[in-house]
């Protein structure tokens, strides 16, 4: 199998958007919650959440979750 | 009638009924939760999710900073337990070893894979993003970094390594800075970057 020129994209991408702190998954559970909310309430991001976004944009493990608890959030009303 | 944040909290920490009633709450509000972030979820499944997250719920009371709701906080976890095991499931008939023979034949077919006809730009570029994977990266951050580009979760990868999550995180965080530094130092900045992969 090839290296395909997406998955040459996709680490690229994963590069540039590297910064030289990045917040862990456990610091992502730790705040997810309160960034689901904001979302599932229109909101705003929350001050000092811009390291979960970030973190999320990174890290598909906690993307998939964060969806997940999205539509668990809206499931229940 | 829901609970207040600080009720949950008293409850789950005191003892005896408020404790035992908190905790039957607690199981209906995760249920609840995972059946709406899972579709068809299996109910067996569902309910070994909860008591394990139950358990690690308490355990990490002190964490709520009670800056959500308590439900919320306590789904999210719940949540991160049911698909770190379905990725479990899902991977556990693959070895790291098989992807990494993969990963190799990845690495030593830099140079084919940058094809010509994706332009001179794209094609020295992936060129030279194998070269610092192969030269520039510990031979941990690049099992990591390659497993991780071919799809294996974290949880697996650290699996494997005989790690945890948070550690392959920091693993390919590590791998990717030693990237970027590498793509800097040859000269590239975003926008050439962008421009090399625009289609």
């Amino acid at each position: 199998m090839a290296l395909s020129a997406r998955d040459t994209e996709t680490l690229v991408r994963l590069v540039q958007l590297t910064r030289d702190q990045e917040i862990d998954c456990d610091d992502c559970l730790q705040h997810v919650a309160e960034l689901a909310e904001a979302v599932l309430a229109g909101r705003s991001d929350p001050e000092g959440l811009e390291a979960v976004r970030h973190h999320l944009a990174l890290c598909t493990e906690c993307n998939e979750e964060f969806r997940a608890l999205k539509r668990a959030l809206a499931a229940s009303g | 009638m829901s609970r207040s944040n600080c009720r949950w909290l008293a409850d789950l920490r005191g003892r005896g009924l408020p404790q035992h009633e908190a905790l039957e709450a607690l199981r209906h509000v995760l249920l609840r939760g995972l059946r709406g972030a899972i579709r068809g979820a299996d109910e067996a499944f569902l309910e070994d999710v909860v008591q394990e997250a139950q358990l690690r719920i308490l355990d990490r009371l002190e964490q709520f900073a009670g800056r959500s709701r308590f439900e919320t906080w306590a789904t999210a976890i719940a949540i991160r337990i049911a698909f770190d095991e379905m990725r479990r499931r899902r991977w556990a008939d693959i070895s790291l070893d098989s992807l990494l023979a993969t990963g190799s034949n990845l690495l030593l077919q830099g140079e084919q894979a940058a094809a010509p006809e994706r332009g001179a730009e794209r094609s020295e570029l992936v060129s030279l993003m194998y070269e610092l994977i192969h030269h520039q990266l510990t031979a941990k951050q690049r099992t990591a970094l390659m497993a991780e580009l071919h799809g294996m979760p974290q949880g697996e990868i650290a699996r494997h390594l005989g790690s945890n999550r948070n550690a392959v995180y920091k693993l390919t965080h590590d791998a990717r800075k030693r990237l970027k530094r590498g793509l800097e130092a040859a000269g590239y900045r975003p926008l050439d970057i962008a421009a090399a992969f625009s289609p």
